[in-house]
């Protein structure tokens, strides 16, 4: 699978329309400050993203994510209500999204359950048991530290304060680094795709499946933990609709950069890339007084647009002549 | 459909395990056992029954209907908002209203899937955030509220008949039509086909998109209905309305047996997963339980029935040959 694909450049192309044609027509949208305050709002999204799209390529996926990102924001204002210090916490979090996402891989590979349905009710679960323990209340009073990890920049860390790429954002291209790394360039990724292609076949050529499935959901868990870390200090608190909805945005990045729900087909660098066009395109309407639930249809809509495009433009023919035979 | 040995006594639990809840809890609060109590129960029940029997059909399938809660609440809020345009409208303007326009946007969802051979998961995705920001715009960020609810749409819900209120009545006749297309018409045991071999089903010569078309038309149209319910039981129409509501329906099949794997499926196991959802929510603040419990239960729930689904369906679906006793289940990889 190559890393840069049609579809990429389509992308490409898109996020740079989206910065030339806000920062045309906005004032102040490509201003050094805006640019990097619109990193942040991608950055925890694309990071639950780049879990989505290593399970989606595997044919699976994961509708608790966000909920998973719930529960470890709870582990760690509980680790901190308990006298824990950072350290602690953030070893809470660790551990509450591994114990997510195991629960998730072992009701996926042991009772051969479809992940779409033991993620909608572990999502239901999740949610629920973090509306259990907080009720209606928040936690609150998070150390410094966290803060500064959530809202800083990469100059803060390094006493450069012209450095204004916010931490979140450095991050995010780590961790994409590292996963697309590992999709592309080892013999795990190659895996991965086997798995997502055809399962049964990957499994008689000696792949353990149930295996890699596991190890993905476990993984995505521990994505669910950095992103609730990351988030929970930006914004201060835990609360129970920390995320709300985000699983969707993430298999919406997901879908968009050009990974195949049906699992086998689909690149990190697409992935990434349709992250950074949504983040920027809806920072830009942000910028245009928006509200958030347009910003949704619009990216709804893009979601389906997306899908159809290449198939009306790539199988057109061949739709054609499956309908004559 | 083939023959599941183990369904029928899984669908007998399911109803015992309803039956004990109701028992224990009402040992402990009578009041639960009132007629008044039942009433209530069902009455809160009839608009998830009402989009459950949407779903069935695209379950039935392998699809999935993500859009069924914006659905509802966009035709719910459009007739709130001809309501209030139009004072002059009768009832079955009203329903004609909702049921045409919720077919529309289901219609819309069957088109894409078939049209252009998309996974009804994502595609219903984009149409839920599609349709939740087209309340938006029709009603521009406005709420609905009690008094420009149209007088016949609040009525709706307190009618009754013979005893019964209406929403009794709409569930029990959709429940009967969806009984009706599922055993007795070519077009739902084609559903059954398709969603148990779809390669066979179209070898078959099963007309496979206008049946998809026709499943996801259905859903959205009961939707739709479900949105007028909706609104007038509430007597409110607002952007968020009924917000998440598509995991309830889903899980309500989910425990009723409704596979979603598709094929496999019974109207009346689903009912019995919508009074479950029903009984469980309205024991809880009864037994002082916290309601933020709900949830969290409804998912354990979910968890709980797809695991002894997949015990039952794994038996029957490696079996190749006829065998007395069968073989324990196989190995996992």
């Amino acid at each position: 699978m190559k890393a840069l694909d049609t579809w990429e450049r389509v992308l490409i192309a898109l996020v740079a329309l989206v910065y030339l044609g806000f920062g045309l027509t906005i004032h102040g949208f490509l201003a050094p400050f805006a640019i990097a305050d619109s990193t942040t709002n991608m950055s925890e999204k694309g990071i639950i993203a780049l879990a989505m799209a290593l399970l989606v390529v595997a044919g699976e996926i994961d509708l608790s994510i966000a909920a998973t990102m719930g529960i470890c924001s709870l582990a760690m204002g509980m680790a901190m209500r308990a006298g824990a210090g950072l350290p602690q916490m953030l070893l809470a979090a660790g551990a509450a999204g591994i114990a997510c996402g195991a629960l998730n891989g072992w009701l996926v590979t042991r009772w051969q359950l479809p992940s779409i349905v033991v993620t909608i009710g572990t999502l239901s679960l999740y949610r629920g048991l973090a509306q259990v323990v907080l009720g209606d209340q928040a936690i609150t009073g998070y150390p410094e530290r966290l803060s500064t990890w959530g809202n800083g920049t990469l100059g803060d860390l390094v006493d450069r304060p012209g450095l204004i790429v916010p931490i979140e954002f450095g991050v995010w291209l780590v961790a994409a680094a590292a996963v697309g790394l590992l999709l592309h360039l080892t013999v795990h990724g190659r895996r991965i795709y086997a798995i997502g292609a055809n399962r049964i076949a990957a499994r008689f050529s000696g792949i353990s499946v149930d295996r890699y499935r596991f190890a993905l959901f476990v993984f995505s868990g521990l994505m669910a933990a950095l992103a609730a870390v990351l988030l929970t200090g930006r914004i201060g608190s835990t609360r129970p609709n920390l995320a709300l909805g985000w699983e969707l945005e993430a298999v919406t990045i997901v879908i968009l950069g050009g990974v195949a729900i049906e699992g086998g087909r689909g690149s990190i660098v697409g992935t990434v890339l349709a992250a950074v066009l949504l983040g920027s395109f809806t920072f830009g309407l942000g910028m245009l007084n928006v509200s958030g639930i347009v910003m949704a249809m619009i990216v709804g809509a893009l979601l389906v647009v997306s899908m159809v495009l290449p198939r009306w433009l790539k199988y057109g023919a061949l739709l054609r002549r499956v309908r004559v035979a | 459909m083939t023959r599941a040995p183990l369904r029928v006594p899984r669908e007998a639990l399911l109803a015992l395990i309803v039956l004990g809840i109701v028992l224990a809890v009402g040992a402990r609060a009578p009041v639960f056992l009132t007629l008044r109590n039942a009433l209530d129960v069902g009455n809160d029940s009839a608009i998830l029954v009402v989009l459950v029997m949407g779903q069935i059909p695209v379950l039935l399938t392998r699809g999935v209907d993500l859009s069924v809660a914006s659905n509802l609440a966009l035709t719910g809020m459009l007739c709130a908002l001809a309501g209030k345009a139009w004072p002059g409208l009768p009832l079955p303007a009203f329903l004609l209203m909702a049921v045409g326009i919720g077919a529309l946007l289901g219609a819309a969802n069957g088109w894409l899937i078939t049209r252009f051979f998309l996974p009804s998961i994502v595609v219903t995705l984009g149409t839920m955030s599609i349709y939740r920001g087209a309340i938006f715009v029709a009603s521009g960020g406005a709420w609905v509220s009690d008094q420009d609810i149209h007088p016949l749409i609040k009525g709706l819900p307190r009618d009754t008949l013979l005893g019964l209120p209406a929403p009794w009545w709409v569930a029990a006749a959709v429940v009967a039509g969806m009984a009706w297309l599922l055993r007795w018409r070519r077009e739902g045991r084609e559903l059954y086909a398709y969603g148990g071999n779809a390669v066979a089903a179209n070898y078959a010569g099963i007309p496979i998109r206008g049946r998809l078309t026709m499943a996801y038309t259905i859903s959205g149209a009961l939707a739709g209905l479900a949105g007028l319910l909706w609104v007038g039981r509430y007597s409110i129409a607002f952007t968020e309305l009924a917000s998440g509501y598509e995991l309830t329906v889903i899980a309500a099949c989910v425990i009723g047996g409704v596979s979603i794997g598709g094929g496999v499926g019974t109207v009346g196991g689903a009912l019995l997963g919508v009074l479950f959802i029903g009984v469980i929510n309205a024991a809880l603040p009864v037994i002082q339980v916290s309601p933020f419990w709900q949830q969290a239960i409804a998912g354990f729930v979910i968890l709980v029935s797809v695991m002894l689904n997949s015990r039952a369906q794994r038996q029957a679906g490696r079996q190749i040959l006829e065998r007395d006793g069968g073989l324990a289940q196989g190995g996992t990889t």
